[in-house]
């Protein structure tokens, strides 16, 4: 029988490292560690030695990973090397889901595709799951901020909250913008004139 | 008007980009630039390679790196033309200041060899130095300075530390000491952290710090576009080095869509006038940063070599196949070949002895005369690059 793998997963944030883990053990029996410390995170990676380690592609610790993937001399078990060296279609579709691998050298790549493939899946979904919070988080400010532009213009013109939204929505369309943009460039103009 | 994804990390060295999209520079170009901001220099190599963005502001020696074998299999990058020189500040924890402080060392934040020297003294076990990236002018600079001034290989460990990070290592102790470039020098010393010992002009006196980067199908394919955004970026880099334009400069990066700090951090790298200790007291360094003038941007096949000689030699490759590798990515073809029309001064030659230069020296160009920057070394090092089928053009 096979040694289970050890795969590491770097991720700071504990929702999105269970996300992952979770992901990772659909596809094999297999031992994840989860670094959310960025303290000495080369020796921490290191004294593990696991055969893979994920990483956000976008996470600035990467480069203290890259390190360790050249740091490994003759004598010693090389750490991690670049899951690329073998197959240039799967390294693709990582770096497009955002994720980054390191791979110990020799991994057969029948072992490692599964991995890979699970945490590629599993990225896009995070992926897409951070892009429609913060589509929510950017309609919610949209909302605050027409609110105090709507006051501005109530205030300053002297009518009622349905015809400044009218007007606002109005302006909107005139120049082909978003209501939010339009409501944020009168708030920061009330702003400097001091209403 | 052709779109162009370019990655950069937040950087004041970043400017070239920002400005160049900003200031207009690439729509006089036909070119509508979408601006990535990247958290980690992997990642910049890998979407490029990958094709996700077609060219990144980058640290000189990442390409050369990468053309030694020693990064991922992606396919080949080429550096069109420098971004910037210099930038960089070695900087040092507190409790190392105050022993420096105790052998009478005065921060002039000039004489490498002094400071070195303090350093030498004070310093008992190894020296924990913090630098951005394996492959960054910053690593060579540290190797550089310290082994001249008696440190041996044993007597230090090079760490990589992500610049916005530099600042919390100090202060956790997990390094001693950094180089790294602005504004994450001047932010350790504006939280108290630490104290600034030397630019890294002091130890080179223009050190290639960023390039510009791309796929060399891009730019065999795409040769309108490429030169389009090189003289988009090279305009930029122009309009940069004029004193008076560093505090609109420093106001437009610092914007949030960019670095998303205290405009008055980026302008101390911009101005070259730096805040060195936590009490305030400031040091002038002319030439600090420079994008453009005395040939700055002009990427010399001899810098791709002198760095290629010595990533060679710290990664147990032969130098000499790793020099020719080095000098064939970066392309002074295409920089002759796209900026000539920009009117940019262009040398006789492609490579030159690197370190031969101790003052500003007005020589022959292509047409007329032109002014290259001073480029010697503290210790008078001068570097000599070897002939061969790379090093033309």
């Amino acid at each position: 029988m096979l040694k289970k793998l050890l795969i590491v997963v770097v991720e700071p944030d504990p929702d999105r490292a269970q996300s992952i883990a979770e992901g990772l053990r659909g596809a094999g029996d297999h031992d994840i560690r989860i670094i959310a410390e960025q303290t000495a995170l080369a020796r921490r990676v290191a004294e593990l030695r696991p055969d893979v380690v994920l990483i956000d592609i976008a996470d600035p610790s990467r480069d203290i990973l890259e390190e360790l993937a050249l740091a490994s001399g003759p004598s010693e078990r090389p750490v991690a090397m670049f899951v690329d060296r073998s197959d240039e279609q799967l390294t693709r579709s990582a770096i497009e889901a955002g994720i980054s691998a390191y791979v110990v050298d020799g991994l057969r790549p029948d072992r490692l595709k599964p991995v890979i493939d699970a945490a590629i899946a599993r990225f896009h979904m995070l992926q897409q799951l951070r892009a429609e919070l913060a589509a929510t988080r950017a309609a919610l400010e949209d909302r605050k901020i027409v609110d105090r532009a709507k006051a501005v213009l109530m205030k300053a013109r002297g009518i009622g909250e349905d015809e400044a939204y009218a007007l606002l929505r109005k302006t909107a369309m005139d120049q082909g913008k978003r209501i939010g943009e339009i409501a944020q460039q009168l708030v920061t103009a009330a702003g400097l004139l001091g209403r | 008007m052709i779109t162009l994804r370019l990655g950069y990390i937040p950087l004041i060295d970043a400017a070239p980009l920002i400005v160049a999209h900003e200031l207009g520079f690439a729509a006089e170009e036909g070119l509508q630039l979408q601006l990535v901001r990247l958290g980690a220099w992997a990642q910049s190599r890998d979407l490029l390679g990958a094709g996700l963005i077609d060219a990144a502001h980058m640290l000189v020696p990442l390409p050369v790196g990468q053309a030694l074998g020693l990064g991922p299999a992606l396919p080949v990058l080429d550096l069109v033309m420098f971004l910037s020189h210099g930038g960089q500040a070695v900087a040092v924890s507190r409790a190392i200041e105050d022993q420096l402080r105790a052998v009478g060392h005065d921060f002039d934040f000039a004489d490498a060899r002094r400071a070195g020297l303090a350093l030498r003294r004070v310093v008992a076990g190894r020296l924990r130095v913090g630098v951005p990236f394996m492959f960054s002018t910053q690593l060579e600079l540290i190797h550089h300075w310290l082994s001249a001034c008696g440190f041996t290989p044993s007597d230090l460990d090079i760490r990589t530390v992500p610049p916005p990070m530099m600042a919390g290592a100090l202060a956790a102790a997990e390094i001693d000491a950094f180089c790294v470039g602005e504004p994450w020098a001047s932010f350790a010393v504006e939280h108290g952290i630490a104290a600034l010992l030397l630019p890294g002009t002091a130890i080179w006196s223009a050190p290639p710090e960023k390039g510009l980067v791309l796929r060399h199908d891009f730019v065999e394919d795409r040769p309108e576009q490429s030169g389009a955004l090189m003289r988009a970026i090279w305009r930029a880099s122009r309009w940069l080095d004029e004193p008076d334009h560093c505090g609109t400069a420093a106001e437009i990066i610092s914007r949030k869509d960019y670095l998303d700090l205290p405009s008055e951090l980026a302008e101390r790298g911009l101005t070259g006038r730096l805040t060195i200790l936590s009490d305030g007291e400031t040091r002038d360094v002319p030439g600090f940063l420079a994008f453009n003038g005395g040939a700055a941007s002009f990427p010399w096949k001899s810098v791709a070599a002198l760095f290629a000689a010595s990533i060679a030699r710290q990664h147990g490759r032969a130098e000499a196949p790793a020099m020719q590798a080095a000098m064939a990515r970066f392309r002074t073809d295409l920089y002759r070949q796209h900026l000539r029309p920009a009117g940019a001064a262009l040398p006789g030659a492609s490579l030159r002895v690197e370190g031969a230069i101790a003052e500003d020296r007005t020589v022959p160009a292509e047409r007329g005369q032109m002014i290259l920057r001073a480029d010697g070394f503290f210790d008078g090092f001068t570097f000599e690059p070897p002939a061969g089928p790379a090093s033309t053009n």
